[in-house]
């Protein structure tokens, strides 16, 4: 549900917004600005009122609070009924009380009451122990449920997509899902279908969330409070590979994994893990442990001479050239501009994301090397990312129908392996990335992040083009938040637009301004989640605290500036696969292995 | 135009309609045109009477002769006797249902001797479909009068002064709620007319629009006049056509007239009116829920504020008012607010419109001035309880309104007494029950609406209805336990105080108003396995006297279970966990030898 951020203020509320408000809450006096409400000034004076619907990640802009739980409640005096705390503005003289008998009587009965109609579970559901409903249960002391004789649940049919399974008995209706569906990626996937006990939300006429407009980008699952929607979990099928005495098992790990893992392990958000991660997959069992960065850094190259190779055809006159070239690593903006914008299916670069490049090299170049054949060879990746699942299933990605990647696991799942694997994660020693598709540089790893792409294709493309050393590798200008950000790069007296874009209804906003003329880039950046990767639908739980994906970030950053190489083209191991494997750059090996095409998906909804 | 001497006036109300209405028009204008009459006696097809259960309804103007039950077949008699000779046609006249006396003259029934019609002023009087007859009853002049004659500050002063409340359940002072939107600042300001009427039952709006539909637009005119708006919307469900096709004709003779559009009387006021469907939904209603389905977006009520006044269609200012609020507007403006300000009771001004059904008499729709008493509205105007039974309850407010018992009898019909005593005005549902009804199943039959209707946005409506519908289903079944009546009135103390719109804030009120009027057959239901009503079946206990069965096995024959047993001229008996209490073996009994408790 979008709530509308700032609500045309009303005359008591216009007055309050200027001054100063002083409450009382839970008998301590508190001043607060005006448009404060009740539960943003209880947090003010200390007091975290318990809450279920409620989200608010200010900072990305990503706000939920329909006021349909009920379980923030609260008491003010002279009010008839109890006010949910996250929608009821503060007033000047307010008397609250956040948990007096009435108050909790209330919230105890309506928690009973959701779990009255909530699958019991819990020793299975993949969401036990990180449960936001199962917290709450513990935190008011529920002991029992009232039994009503024969009383109903309410059941559907389980979805199981690529990505994301939707397992609706366990949605509480919080509708968070829909509100980032909507508002913030404006993709429309989900909605509130039914009305009364069977109310739920799901795709239009309840389709299948694989045949709904859908990209995956599985934002819904992380802000889901309860197991309604999860990721496809893998992990079982990966430790299957890999007690298969027939099986070579290779691992990749994404940039962001290595700046969030350690979340998961009590560790302060933006901890880089780079090197237990290493080792934990090693001694999980994996027989190679390599790093997408690698791969990243070849996307560069292939993407790099794309980019150049347009603005050179563009610089000679040529009009019919397109610009600006959008990237093409995000795999739910794939899906995006598949589905909502079939008519620029030539603008996107046709390099391969990362994975895909990664994968396709393993199953070519690296099992030549290690003498093992292709159906033997087994793929892992792990990605902070849900709509990676769905990736390495399409079919322009698979060869006889063995895919480049065989599975795509999430930092939530690899978490878990860890875990299962009995490993003490916090005390393992440091391990280096196996070779070559280990050696990544700087420029690799800040793809984790909003900007990063498009920072480390200019550190390449601007001295490809110039010929010349960059003074400088810091593009401060490329980094940022806000949502959509746009920068001039000088290529030796050329300037070169860039615009950068992060959540799908950025993206949009961007993509319908190109399309209407308004803006001219070369190059434009899009990531589908917010931050980028770092705040990815596969990443540990940010609970709605937009300063972890922001830690996450500067974590990618700090890696980068550490790293001897921080240009893809300066990679040796990059420039070695190009001399013994690929030739060069867009070279037609390169276009069969790393290359792809996009597919007009505009979804048609047929009854 | 013509002169007629006398007038057929015939219900065209839905009800009516239903029992072939049309088809008496039809036949009593081939009747006067046979007869020479046509240039002496006009047939007008007009709005709702409200004494439903009589229709069709003819009545003779000028004498004020009241037909009831009035067939096709009857118009000739109608023409040859009452409009040729003079003479009432004794046979169709009104009976008074204590004294058997034919009544001549409606002003003497007992159905309207104590209604005062205010919103329904010309339901029944003239041709809805027609604009003339409207404007002939000083139609649009109140428009006219706010146009030269009033500042919006001024019109606004008015509505305020007459003390006009909200009719469609809230009661929030109408004046007041225009005065809000007046002084909002905005490029568009919008007027919507909530007539998403969804109380089972309830057709106070219905008979409005389909009686009287040029005074909505009318006052929605003023509203728009006083609160700076130039469009008007009306949410109507899409289950009143009737309504809607004189909506439309209305709107269409307006802005024929020029007194819709632009340039509104030359004064240089545009307003235009549109029509939005509702589906139905009964959480519609709710004023935020209503703006968002005529969005376009899912009918679900949001957190106020913002008010629809702030902040409401597509963002704009927007006033919603009620179709019955509305219709006091014009008269308001040509009797004037003192006028208005007189009738009815210290903080409830004016007069309310009651749907009057269940076991009573005179059931239909009455105008009553606030402060009667609901004894004078059920025993005088309803005439009383039907086949002599005794009074027992009286649901107000629509599915969530509270039931009152013979004690709250003589309680004044106003918001604030009505609320004092455990239940509401609503928008002017009236149920009223008898000594057969269970009080158990009549509060299940109200959860069970809401049940069906709620929104599902929050979660105590959407799952404590839910819970509260399946325990009172567990009572009625006779599998209560002394928790049960506990559980429920947490629960509903708990529904009322938490739920996000007025629907789940009230929708336990059947059942606290039952458990607090009527716990007696709660207990009776719970502790002896009974219901004193006789209305659940699971709770009856059939059973043969032996003293009386002769043996004769026309019980046993009936019985499609095989419950019965017994040697043939031998007393019979019923096996219980067998029977299925359909009644067949009592209605087969000669010698009443059984018995059922």
């Amino acid at each position: 549900m979008a709530t509308v951020k700032n609500p045309i203020p009303t005359n008591q509320n216009l007055q309050s917004a200027i001054n100063n408000m002083k409450l009382t809450i839970d008998n301590k006096p508190i001043d607060v600005a005006g448009g404060t409400t009740v539960y943003e000034a209880a947090k003010q004076a200390g007091i975290i009122i318990p809450r279920l619907c409620y989200l608010n990640l200010e900072t990305l802009g990503i706000e939920n609070k329909p006021a349909g739980c009920r379980i923030c409640v609260v008491e003010i005096e002279g009010r008839r009924n109890l006010a949910p705390s996250c929608a009821t503005l503060c007033a000047d003289g307010m008397i609250v009380k956040t948990s007096s008998p009435r108050v909790l009587n209330a919230r105890k009965t309506v928690l009973e009451l959701l779990l009255s109609d909530h699958p019991k579970d819990c020793l299975i559901c993949p969401k036990s122990g990180r449960c936001e409903l199962q917290n709450l249960a513990v935190c008011l002391g529920i002991r029992e449920i009232h039994a009503v004789e024969n009383a109903e649940v309410s059941t559907y049919r389980k979805d199981h997509s690529p990505s994301i399974i939707r397992d609706m008995d366990k949605c509480v209706m919080c509708r968070r899902c829909e509100t980032v569906c909507n508002t913030v990626q404006t993709v429309g996937a989900l909605s509130a279908v039914n009305r009364g006990f069977m109310a739920v939300v799901a795709p239009a006429f309840e389709q299948d969330l694989q045949d709904s407009p859908c990209t995956f980008c599985g934002q819904c699952v992380a802000v889901c409070p309860t197991g309604a929607l999860t990721e496809v979990d893998h992990t079982s099928r990966v430790i299957r590979a890999l007690a298969d005495p027939t099986k070579t098992v290779v691992v990749q790990t994404a940039p962001a994994v290595r700046a969030a893992l350690g979340e998961e392990f009590g560790m302060a958000p933006g901890t880089l893990v780079t090197g237990k991660m290493v080792a934990a997959l090693r001694q999980i069992g994996f027989d190679y442990v390599f790093d997408t960065d690698f791969a990243a850094d070849l996307t560069i190259m292939e993407e790099g001479a794309e980019l150049l190779a347009r603005l050179r055809r563009m610089l000679e006159g040529d009009r019919k050239v397109k610009l600006p070239i959008l990237t093409s690593c995000c795999p739910a903006w794939v899906n995006f501009f598949e589905q909502n914008y079939p008519d620029m299916l030539d603008v996107p670069s046709t390099a391969r994301s990362p994975q895909q490049m990664f994968g396709a090299i393993a199953k070519t170049f690296l099992a030549d090397r290690l003498g093992v054949r292709r159906d033997n060879l087994v793929v892992v990746s792990i990605m902070p990312c849900l709509a990676k699942k769905y990736e390495c299933r399409r079919n322009e990605f698979k060869v006889d129908g063995n895919p480049d990647v065989d599975f795509a696991l999430s930092t939530r799942e690899l978490a878990h392996l860890i875990k299962e694997a009995n490993i003490r994660f916090n005390t393992l020693p440091d391990e280096d990335f196996d070779a070559p598709m280990g050696e990544s540089t700087g420029a690799g790893v800040i793809f984790g992040t909003t900007g990063g792409v498009i920072e480390a294709a200019t550190r390449t493309a601007c001295e490809l083009f110039t010929g010349r050393q960059l003074e400088r590798v810091d593009f401060q200008e490329l980094r940022g938040m806000e949502g959509i950000r746009t920068a001039s790069v000088d290529f030796n007296g050329t300037p070169i637009h860039i615009g950068i874009a992060h959540q799908l209804g950025n993206a949009r906003k961007l993509l319908d301004g190109i399309r209407a003329g308004m803006y001219h880039f070369h190059a434009i950046e899009i990531m589908a989640c917010p931050g980028g990767c770092v705040g990815g639908g596969g990443q540990p739980l940010h609970l709605g605290n937009a300063d972890v994906i922001r830690a996450r970030r500067q974590a990618l950053y700090r890696e980068d500036a550490q790293k001897p190489l921080r240009k893809s083209h300066e990679n040796p191991c990059i420039q070695q696969l190009y001399s013994e494997f690929l030739d060069h750059p867009l070279s037609e090996k390169a276009h069969r292995l790393l290359h792809t095409r996009y597919f007009d998906r505009s979804v048609k909804i047929e009854r | 135009m013509a002169i007629y001497k006398i007038h057929l006036l015939v219900c065209g109300g839905t009800g009516c309609r239903a029992s072939e209405s049309a088809a008496v028009v039809e036949s009593l204008r081939a009747s006067l045109t046979a007869a020479g009459l046509s240039d002496e006696a006009q047939v007008v097809a007009t709005g709702c009477f409200g004494f439903c259960e009589q229709g069709p309804i003819v009545k003779v103007m000028p004498d004020n002769t009241f037909y009831t039950g009035v067939t096709p077949a009857d118009a000739a008699e109608i023409v040859a006797e009452h409009v040729l000779k003079g003479r009432q046609v004794a046979r169709l006249l009104y009976t008074d249902p204590q004294h058997k006396t034919p009544v001549s003259d409606a002003k003497q029934m007992g159905f309207y001797r104590k209604q005062l019609r205010v919103a329904l002023r010309n339901c029944g009087f003239i041709d809805p479909e027609n604009i003339d007859e409207y404007i002939a009853r000083d139609g649009y002049a109140a428009l006219a009068t706010v146009l030269s004659d009033y500042s919006p500050r001024a019109a606004i002063d008015v509505v305020k002064r007459s003390g006009l409340r909200g009719r469609g359940g809230g009661g929030f002072p109408t004046g007041l709620k225009w005065e809000i939107a007046c002084g909002r600042q905005a490029d568009r300001k919008y007027v919507v007319c909530n007539a998403d009427e969804g109380d089972p039952g309830a057709f106070m709006d219905r008979s409005i629009l389909e009686g009287d539909p040029h005074s909505i637009l009318e006052a929605m005119m003023i509203c728009g006049y006083c609160i700076g708006a130039d469009r008007g919307l009306i949410y109507i469900r899409a289950e009143y056509p009737l309504a809607i096709h004189r909506l439309e004709v209305a709107i269409g003779q307006a802005r024929a007239c020029g007194l819709l559009g632009a340039d509104i009387m030359g004064t240089g006021f545009d307003f235009d009116i549109e029509l939005r469907y509702g589906a139905g939904a009964f959480v519609c209603g709710e004023e935020t829920a209503l703006i968002r389905s005529m969005e376009g977006r899912r009918g679900e009520p949001t957190v106020k504020p913002p008010y629809p006044a702030e902040s409401g269609y597509r963002g704009q200012p927007t006033n919603v008012n009620n179709v019955e609020t509305f219709a006091n507007i014009p008269v308001i403006f040509l009797k004037g607010a003192d006028w208005f300000a007189g009738i009815g009771s210290e903080r409830s001004k004016g007069t309310k419109v009651f749907a009057l059904a269940g076991k009573i008499n005179n059931v239909g729709l009455i105008e009553v001035p606030m402060g009667i008493t609901l004894r004078e509205v059920i025993f005088e105007i309803g005439g009383g309880i039907k086949d002599g039974k005794r009074f027992k309850a009286v649901q107000t407010g629509g599915p969530s309104g509270g039931c009152l018992t013979e004690k709250h009898l003589d309680t004044p019909i106003d918001f604030d007494t009505l609320l004092a005593a455990g239940s509401m005005m609503g928008s002017g549902g009236m149920i009223v029950m008898d000594e057969d009804d269970c009080m158990v199943s009549i509060a299940k039959f109200y959860l069970e609406f809401t049940v069906d209707e709620s929104c599902g946005k929050c979660a105590p409506c959407r799952i404590g209805n839910k819970r509260l519908y399946e325990v009172l289903r567990k009572i009625t079944l006779g599998h209560g336990t002394a928790d049960d009546l506990e559980y429920m009135r947490n629960l509903s103390t708990v529904i009322k105080d938490t739920a996000l719109c007025g629907l789940g804030q009230t929708s336990p009120n059947p059942v606290l108003s039952t458990l607090d009027n009527f716990r007696s057959e709660y207990e009776a239901h719970i502790f002896d396995h009974k219901c004193p009503a006789g209305q659940c079946k699971a709770l009856k206990h059939y059973f043969i006297l032996p003293e009386k069965c002769t043996g004769c096995t026309a019980c046993a024959r009936s019985c499609a279970v095989n419950a019965i047993v017994g040697e043939r001229r031998q007393a019979h008996s019923i096996i219980q966990n067998k029977c299925i209490r359909c009644g067949a073996c009592i209605e087969k009994c000669k010698f009443e030898a059984i018995q059922v408790n």
